[in-house]
């Protein structure tokens, strides 16, 4: 019992820390400003993770859908004038909908072929923002995104008010992500990534479930990618990229591929820390390219994995009289 | 009306011929043994029952419903369930955990119901959670439902998978090979297990390599060889078959010859 | 007439330098089952490294060739035992997330060692022959044979010697070739010396004409990728003639409909295709 509270209490002050910390950089737009993008980069990883860490399938297209939301926003409000919530809205459908006939497609084809195919599809996403000049202003980007019209008398011309606009976004995300992975549909999904063949014979449409797991998947890139826009307010096809996606991964795997917690832990750390090496951003591969190698041989399932499984070492070690045949568990094989 | 009928079932892949025309009838609530040499084709055989495989040729009726053609997810809907030669469980979660998805066909719980926790879902998780304490407790693994299955021996695996595919609520149970890889005493316990399921009104079908077990278990047992069926009928009448013990090695102990096979073992 | 001709004989280049690309791709993924996605690592370095021995020492263009083949092979071999052998038991998602980390490292390495700026490679065929009535540079004539003659020699090392049978054997059957006594570590490090090399090949080959640049690798491994899906994973064979008829429709493409859209005619036709087969053109119907 003393656990429950326990986790339940590092959640409200992570919650009241998010809440309180413009307060303390009140002064600090850039801080705000990075604290934002990385909620919203949170949103998209928790997107890609409930896809990849808890349905098994990786799709390196998610930066595309990331894209679609983005663009969409932008031109809906650039070009067709609407009101940001309607185009945010909108976007988050366009997204849905785009993702559900590309992963109608997509999800025929399985493991390798589903990744290459996806990456594929992705890097066309990117080429058609780039050529479709038009309607997406090509390499020269979408600028002049308004920012979200006022709910009332809430406005969102500081960048506190958008720090909790995306706040409100990201916890929404947490708490649907939170919710789908502790249901049946939860399960469901843990069942198709542990063994496919294995779900079937227990009477789990697979296609249909894979399916739905990308739709919600690419919805939360679609809705992250609209409050990218609305924030930055300006978009060029590089949001569409390859390496967009990369970092997508790579956040969700050193923060924890299949934790309810490693999205958040992973981009927040990758963000302050792109940060803090800002002067050296065209390496920062150097560094983070081996680390990501590293963690996926020495540390499959991430940070927040790690400390789980060093967790449940140590209580499994106190109730050894209970259990007769303890071994130590596996790191590897985590995702089957 | 038979229980599950099979006719003229022959499946190719390219130029081999796995299961070669075959004929078969299972009867309810009955024990029902296919035996065979590696590569005999008896995995095969429940593949294309399941819906893993779709047959080259042939026709397969469930309660007299033709079955043929339908996709997994259906067919264990309808009552057929089964376990694979290797397990396949998710190692790193508790065995209850792994048991409870087995009842997921039978709740209605949507996308919707999980994100707004709605009544239908908190009452279909405690169904589940439910039904997975009952199998548990059914295969004898109570004690055990809080450990990872990493952490339990392969006899227990073996009773989980068991318990997972009572979990769905099965009209008939295919159990690939349960008792390989596991102990005579353990052995013995699986046969105890089967009998209890047969006389809790699941039909059984089992693929066995140990013959003495099967000669005490099965009500009938069928012979493929190369495919083909070779034989069918009572234990004895097949311990006794002209054509079995010819196949086993011209003469052969057919109990001796199968057990000689039993090491490899090959996935789905 | 002419300008069909050109494009032909375009196409035959673009062809052959994804063909080289694509057969170090589908070699390793017959026999490690890893589709690498580091492969765009091997071809940017192989390009580099031809260039910078042929800067630092004024050695010939062959010579600085074979260094770069010595170079990219052994960096194949170290990837598959540092970072893909390690793996080789996790589940199929952690293998391409390693690969993306090396990608990701090498870009930023070569960009570290000699930045972001276009390069030039001066090969010695650079004077242009009349070719059938079509005037295209030697370097153009010189990706084709040597494509044609690095073909031979591999297809030749596959069937003739024991290595080769190796491979080959472990690409059609994993487990039935551990059973037989093949070396699995050694196939693995000798498949990726191979395909280290090919990258390499095609890498130094194509620069003369497409420059050296740290993001040269991105869209040829793609399209390498199209190729080794249309031609089947693990088919050299298929891997040839998709790779011709890859580069063949994207020179033809670009000249008949939108070069702006040349690109993206490989990627649909790839999405058309696996729209249709799942699996690939010429997969075979097992699983
Ligand atoms: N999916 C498949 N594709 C191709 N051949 C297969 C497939 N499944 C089984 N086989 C082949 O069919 C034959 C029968 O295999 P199987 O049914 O597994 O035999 P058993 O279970 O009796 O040992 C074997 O030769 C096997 O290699
Ligand atoms: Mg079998």
């Amino acid at each position: 019992m003393g656990k429950i509270f326990n986790q339940r209490n590092i959640i409200i002050l992570l919650i009241l820390f998010a809440l309180v910390f413009p307060l303390i950089y009140a002064d600090n737009r850039y801080v705000l400003h990075v604290m934002t993008i990385g909620f919203i980069f949170t949103i998209s990883v928790y997107g890609m993770n409930i896809l990849a860490g808890y349905t098994g399938q990786l799709s390196l297209a998610h930066a595309g859908f990331f894209a679609i939301g983005a663009y969409s926003v932008g031109i809906l409000t650039t070009q067709g004038g609407l009101n940001f919530w309607l185009a945010l809205l909108l976007a988050v459908l366009i997204t849905c909908a785009t993702g559900f006939v590309l992963g109608l497609i997509a999800l025929r084809t399985k493991t390798h072929f589903f990744a290459i195919y996806t990456l594929i599809v992705g890097y066309l996403i990117y080429l058609l923002i780039d050529k479709w000049d038009g309607l997406t202003g090509g390499i020269r980007g979408l600028i002049g995104i308004p920012i979200p019209d006022p709910i009332g008398p809430i406005t969102f011309e500081s960048a506190t008010s958008m720090y909790y606009l995306v706040l409100f976004f990201l916890l929404l995300a947490i708490f649907v992500a939170v919710r789908i992975v502790h249901s049946l549909t939860g399960r469901t999904y843990i069942a198709i990534r542990n063994s496919e063949d294995l779900a079937q014979t227990l009477g789990i449409n697979t296609t249909m479930n894979k399916l739905v797991s990308f739709v919600i998947s690419v919805a939360f890139a679609g809705l992250a990618g609209g409050l990218y826009a609305a924030l930055t307010r300006f978009i060029g096809p590089d949001v569409a990229s390859t390496h967009m996606v990369f970092n997508f991964l790579m956040y969700l795997i050193v923060g924890g591929i299949g934790t309810l917690s490693g999205p958040l832990v992973g981009t927040m750390l990758f963000i302050w820390f792109e940060q803090f090496l800002k002067s050296y951003q065209e390496y920062h591969m150097l560094i983070f390219g081996p680390i990501l190698v590293f963690m996926v041989i020495f540390f499959p399932s991430g940070i927040t994995g790690g400390f789980y499984k060093l967790k449940m070492k140590f209580q499994s070690a106190k109730n050894q009289k209970n259990v007769r045949h303890i071994k130590s568990i596996p790191v590897k094989s985590t995702k089957e | 009306m038979a229980f599950i009928q099979l006719k003229g079932i022959t499946k190719k892949f390219g130029g081999l011929t796995a299961v070669d025309n075959v004929d078969f009838e299972i009867e309810q609530g009955k024990i029902t043994a296919i035996i065979g040499p590696n590569g005999a084709g008896k995995s095969t055989f429940f593949n294309l029952i399941n819906g893993f495989h779709k047959p080259t040729s042939g026709t397969i009726l469930f309660e007299g419903k033709d079955i043929t053609n339908t996709p997994v997810h259906i067919g264990a809907r309808l009552g057929i369930a089964r376990t694979f030669q290797t397990t396949h469980l998710f190692e790193q979660a508790t065995v209850i955990d792994n048991v409870i998805v087995g009842h997921r066909l039978r709740t209605k719980s949507k996308l919707y119901d999980a994100i707004f926790r709605t009544r239908r879902e908190k009452q279909e998780e405690q169904i589940a959670y439910q039904k997975a304490l009952e199998v548990l407790d059914f295969v004898g693994l109570t004690h055990m439902a809080k450990a990872p299955v990493s952490t339990i021996p392969q006899e227990a695996k073996k009773r989980v998978a068991i318990a997972l595919a009572l979990a769905t609520d099965p009209k008939v149970m295919f159990l690939d090979e349960p008792a390989a890889g596991i102990n005579p005493d353990e052995t013995e316990g699986l046969s105890q297990l089967m009998k209890k399921l047969a006389a809790s009104g699941i039909t059984i079908c089992t693929i066995e390599h140990k013959m003495q077990m099967i000669m005490g278990l099965a009500d009938k047992i069928m012979v493929l060889n190369h495919g083909a069926k070779i034989a069918e009928g009572t234990p004895t009448e097949i311990k006794n078959n002209p054509i079995v013990i010819e196949a086993y090695l011209g003469g052969g102990d057919p109990v001796a010859e199968v057990n000689r096979h039993h090491s490899e073992v090959r996935g789905v | 007439m002419d300008l069909f001709l050109q494009q032909f004989f375009n196409g035959l280049t673009l062809g052959s330098v994804y063909t080289l690309v694509a057969i170090g791709l589908t070699l390793v993924f017959g026999i490690l089952h890893i589709p690498n996605f580091a492969h765009g690592a091997l071809y940017l370095i192989g390009g580099y490294v031809t260039l910078m021995v042929m800067k630092g020492t004024g050695a010939h263009y062959f010579v600085a060739i074979f260094a770069s083949i010595i170079v990219v092979a052994l960096l194949g071999i170290l990837m598959e035992r540092l970072v893909f052998n390690p793996l080789r038991n996790s589940p199929p998602i952690h293998d391409k997330i390693a690969a993306i980390g090396l990608v990701l490292f090498f870009e930023a390495l070569v960009q570290l060692v000699w930045g972001t700026e276009y390069l030039r490679m001066f090969s010695p065929f650079d004077n242009n022959i009349s070719v059938a009535g079509v005037l295209m540079t030697s370097q153009r004539i010189l990706v084709i044979v040597v494509a044609f003659v690095v073909v031979v020699l591999l297809t030749l090392f596959l069937k003739k010697t024991m290595m080769g049978a190796s491979i080959i054997a472990m690409a059609q059957n994993r487990e039935g070739a551990f059973l037989v006594g093949i070396n699995a570590n050694a196939v693995a490090m000798m498949t990726f010396a191979i395909s280290g090399a090919l990258a390499a090949i095609a890498a130094s080959l194509a620069a003369p004409i497409n420059l050296v640049f740290p993001s040269m690798g991105h869209l040829v491994i793609l399209k390498a990728f199209v190729v080794v899906i249309i031609g089947g994973m693990g088919s050299i064979p298929g891997a040839i003639v998709a790779g011709l008829i890859l580069g063949m429709t994207e020179s033809m493409g670009a000249t008949y409909i939108s070069n702006d859209y040349k690109d993206m005619i490989a990627f649909l036709l790839l999405v058309v295709i696996m729209t249709i087969r799942p699996k690939g053109l010429f997969a075979k119907g097992v699983h």
